[in-house]
């Protein structure tokens, strides 16, 4: 392992670890008594004394916290509070959802991104550049749940071409499963690639001004070939950067853009959690949220290296 | 295009025109400054405007006139329990613009501070500071204001506190970013030999020049707290009814999509038109504060 | 001036750039043939139009940039070329090198891959070949363990051994024209004069002819057959390189040649400076642009720019008053 990785490998467990024990805090110790707020003030107290053994919420904070992690390594996130059922089987059944949205999203993102910021720095300041230029600067002002319902009036209500909500499962084809996470992705990602074809663009256009530009079209390259073999890969390295970062709003904008949709994902799992105080789910919800968060990050650091040949990586 | 060539044939010239002309005699011709100005001007405007005249009581409801098309006597019509979509839509920008400054403010004080602070200590003090804020980003304003809600319940406070915290980490590493700038240059080293401290150098030094970036990015943030209040009250985790706000508004307008569909169209495009204003005076700013940073965009 | 045995013929060109403060005519009037084999040295001051001659040459000067009159390469001519055939020329008859060798290679690129890109590109060479071709190539121009540091990344080499890369890089596919872009001012003075070697060498082995652009009147000394002195965008005087260091005809050569360090001066020396600044290219004077600057200038040399006048065997002034420069001369010896 090169210093490089292990450092980051470092970064992101004390991350990790920083990110759960906020969440502990904020989540199961500020609260109090969890099992009080379950029952209700009325709650005769035996019943809640029952309950918070029960939950094994007796116990010291700092025994609880090691046991939510030592459940957290193993794979046993503990039973809702409500249903009495595990969490992880709860997450697991919404995570069908959420997870190909937050990719389908993140791939019409890039390609869209990609697309227009490369199309206006090879365009710069031609009629083309300034036109998408001023599209993204709307497409940023967008509330993604408002664009998302003006989809909606678009296409469900006036064409009836797709329905306004709901999730077709993926035991009837994969295709159906697509065609209703179709809009909601579409919403996503439109907001998102408003600004990273912004990103795209200036990074493209920055590589441009480069001397090594001028050397290889001394060489005899093309304009188009300069694009693709010199000037992509060096803008890349700006654009991955925000690429990561936008990958936490985009997480946070499944979580609206399901109730949008009335889409059964993490989303949903967690609003259900906290109007019914299942504090747990919504402890090992936000928990999973963050740690997907800080591990794209991460994939993104190590990405780098691959990319650029002077961060050292010979022995990854 | 501008290319290398271009600048080493500017020599250094005695005229400049531009600068001549002071800050609002360039600020009036910059296109995306006037349009940002205009647009954010007129949120201001109405939100001022709410707090002594709305048309009709935005809390007023009336079951009876509820879903009117627009007239002369509701612009834009009414919604499902009949209050005047205007009144409503010009309250709303007050909780906009209120949920905005406070949120931040609090991500500017607390930001500022502790980019400053790692700035000048440099060192452990600054590895802590950066280390936090990194992990911070783990958290979007949606994820903070959650995990507010689901202990403290929903509301405008938790809403504030959860835009508030999401804003501080932007904030503190673009405060140390050019802090660390200001501190490399030569006459922060003049006032350090002179024996000046590090919080005295900070106060008259590095402030007052970052300023000018720290003034564009705060108007950038607003902007970005403007969308956050306005997912928080959509879900229902922000600005509680009967306080109008514009998410909430959308909400209420999406169960009556298929009757009345341009009840969801008003709130939407008051939350773009706020952002576009704040987002096109931000990149106005950026252009007329410092020419430096406009020129490599 | 059509004459078949040159390799290259530039004139009348003109060359007007759009910088931030408005249309800039960068070059004018620039006139002058190459032979075969033939090297040539461009000297004079940062912003006098030197370098865009030589990317006008090049065909790489921005989109925006107006080019007028002609430029041409075996009596084909290349200015206002669509860019799709001048890349066939780029690279492959006429090459260049930049005078940045810490940016001008692709740090994502190993550099066997962007040595080998020229060859590829204009001779089809298979990867094989290419890689065969381009050890060989590093190893001419004194790179050491070619074979092994093919696979390795720009940022692996120091800026002499990056140079040497760029120069085998535009010599790859073995051009007739070489332009030399200040190619060592960038670099360390002990490593200045092993690359100038390598390219007076290399120049001489291959037949190639060669422009050397340099601020310095020594490099062009002694690495140049003829030279020319640019000032404001046009050339204010041209000749053999002998020729112009015996007589030097124009004030402003004068100048640049009292304004050079020298070697062994007594301490305490004063080095002479032109006085005034380099003028604008936004807006040059009607007449000589350096009138304002030359001790000689006379109303005259303000109301119209002056002719090219014959002061030699090919050696020509733009400068009405040669009689009066010229009398007083300051030559390389009386200095």
């Amino acid at each position: 392992m090169s210093v490089f990785v292990l450092r980051r490998v470092l970064t992101l467990l004390a991350t990790l670890v920083g990110a759960s024990v906020i969440i502990f805090l904020v989540l199961d110790a500020l609260p109090g008594n969890a099992a009080q707020m379950l029952m209700g003030a009325d709650a005769s107290a035996d019943a809640v004394r029952a309950l918070t053994v029960k939950f094994g919420l007796d116990q010291p904070l700092a025994v609880r916290y090691l046991q939510w992690i030592k459940g957290l390594v193993v794979g046993d996130l503990g039973n809702s509070y409500v249903y009495g059922t595990p969490v992880a089987s709860l997450i697991a059944e919404r995570l069908v959802l959420t997870i190909p949205l937050a990719i389908m999203s993140m791939l019409i993102t890039v390609v869209l991104a990609l697309s227009a910021g490369i199309y206006t720095a090879a365009n710069h300041n031609k009629l083309g550049d300034v036109g998408v230029m001023s599209l993204t600067q709307i497409g940023i002002a967008l509330p993604n749940f408002w664009f998302a319902i003006l989809l909606v009036l678009l296409f469900a209500v006036r064409l009836q071409w797709l329905s306004a909500g709901g999730f077709a499962g993926w035991d009837d084809g994969i295709w159906l499963g697509v065609k209703s996470l179709l809009l909601p992705s579409i919403s996503l990602a439109v907001v998102q690639a408003a600004i990273l074809a912004r990103v795209t663009r200036s990074a493209v256009l920055e590589v441009l001004r480069e001397d090594f530009v001028r050397t290889a079209r001394a060489k005899g390259l093309g304009k188009r070939e300069v694009l693709w073999s010199h000037v992509l890969r060096n803008a890349m390295i700006p654009v991955m950067t925000v690429m990561g970062l936008q990958f936490a709003n985009l997480l946070a904008g499944t979580i609206v853009i399901e109730n949008v949709f009335y889409l059964p994902g993490l989303g949903r799992l967690i609003f259900q959690s906290i109007a019914n105080r299942d504090l747990i789910v919504v402890r090992n919800c936000v928990m999973l949220l963050a740690a997907m968060v800080v591990i794209v990050n991460f994939v993104v650091d190590v990405l780098y290296a691959f990319i650029d040949p002077r961060i050292k990586v010979h022995d990854l | 295009m501008s290319s290398p060539l271009t600048t080493s044939i500017d020599a250094p010239v005695a005229t400049r025109p531009l600068a001549a002309r002071g800050f609002w005699g360039r600020a009036l011709r910059h296109r995306s400054f006037v349009l940002g100005g205009a647009l954010s001007l007129l949120v201001v405007v109405s939100a001022l405007l709410s707090l002594v005249w709305t048309p009709w009581s935005p809390y007023e409801i009336d079951i009876a006139s509820k879903l009117r098309p627009p007239s002369s006597a509701h612009w834009l019509g009414t919604d499902s329990f009949g209050r005047d979509i205007v009144s409503l839509l010009l309250a709303g920008a007050r909780s906009t613009i209120l949920v905005g400054i406070i949120a931040v403010s609090i991500g500017l004080s607390f930001g500022v501070c502790l980019g400053l602070m790692a700035s000048a200590k440099r060192g452990w003090t600054e590895e802590i500071i950066m280390r936090f804020s990194d992990f911070t980003f783990a958290f979007p304003a949606v994820l903070s204001a959650i995990m507010l809600a689901a202990v403290a319940g929903p509301g405008m406070v938790t809403s504030i506190i959860a835009i508030g915290i999401f804003q501080i980490p932007t904030l503190t590493r673009l405060t140390r970013g050019s802090a660390n700038a200001i501190w490399a240059r030569e006459f922060v080293l003049a006032a350090r030999a002179s024996g000046k401290g590090a919080f005295r150098i900070t106060i008259e030094h590095v402030l007052p020049n970052i300023l000018s970036i720290l003034i564009v990015q705060a108007t950038i943030q607003f902007a970005l707290a403007i969308l956050a209040e306005a997912a928080l009250s959509y879900l229902g985790l922000g600005t509680q009814p009967p306080q109008p706000s514009w998410g909430r508004m959308l909400n209420d307008a999406q169960t009556m999509l298929f009757q009345s569909p341009m009840l969801a169209v008003y709130p939407g495009a008051a939350i773009a038109i706020a952002v576009l204003g704040l987002n096109l005076l931000g990149d106005g700013l950026r252009d007329l504060l410092d020419p430096r940073l406009a020129r490599e965009r | 001036m059509a004459d078949p045995a040159s390799l290259i013929e530039v004139d009348n060109l003109g060359v007007r750039l759009n910088t931030s403060r408005g249309p800039a005519q960068a070059v004018r009037g620039v006139s002058f043939a190459l032979k075969r084999g033939e090297t040539l040295g461009l000297v004079g001051e940062s912003g006098c139009g030197k370098s865009v001659t030589a990317l006008s040459l090049m065909g790489l000067l921005p989109e925006s940039a107006v080019v007028t009159g002609s430029v041409k390469l075996d009596g084909n001519e290349l200015a206002r070329l669509p860019d799709a055939d001048y890349c066939k020329l780029r690279g492959n008859r006429i090459s260049m090198i930049f005078q940045e060798p810490m940016t001008a290679l692709n740090p994502m690129h190993t550099i066997g891959h962007q040595v080998a890109e020229p060859l590829r590109r204009h001779k089809r060479y298979s990867a094989a070949q290419a890689r065969k071709e381009v050890i060989a190539l590093l190893d001419r121009v004194g790179l050491p363990d070619p074979a092994k540091r093919i696979d390795a990344y720009p940022h692996q080499f120091s800026g002499g051994q990056r140079q040497r890369v760029t120069i085998a890089m535009a010599l790859a596919c073995e051009p007739d024209l070489l332009i030399a872009d200040e190619p060592t001012t960038a670099l360390d003075v002990t490593i200045q004069g092993q690359i100038l070697d390598l390219i007076a060498d290399l120049v001489e082995e291959r037949g190639m002819s060669m422009i050397l652009i340099s601020h310095d009147l020594g490099v062009i000394a002694e690495n140049v057959q003829r030279m020319m002195v640019m000032y404001g965008g046009t050339v204010v005087e041209s000749g053999p390189t002998d020729e112009v260091f015996r007589r030097m005809g124009h004030p402003y050569t004068q100048g640049l040649f009292r304004a050079r360090p020298k070697l062994g001066a007594r301490k305490g020396t004063r080095l002479t400076t032109i006085s005034g600044t380099v003028p604008e290219l936004a807006d040059l004077p009607v007449g000589c642009a350096f009138a304002d600057r030359c001790p000689l200038a006379i109303d005259q040399c303000r109301a119209a720019m002056p002719p090219m006048i014959k002061v030699g065997a090919g050696h020509v002034v733009r400068c009405t008053r040669t009689d009066v420069s010229m009398a007083a001369n300051v030559g390389a010896l009386s200095a």
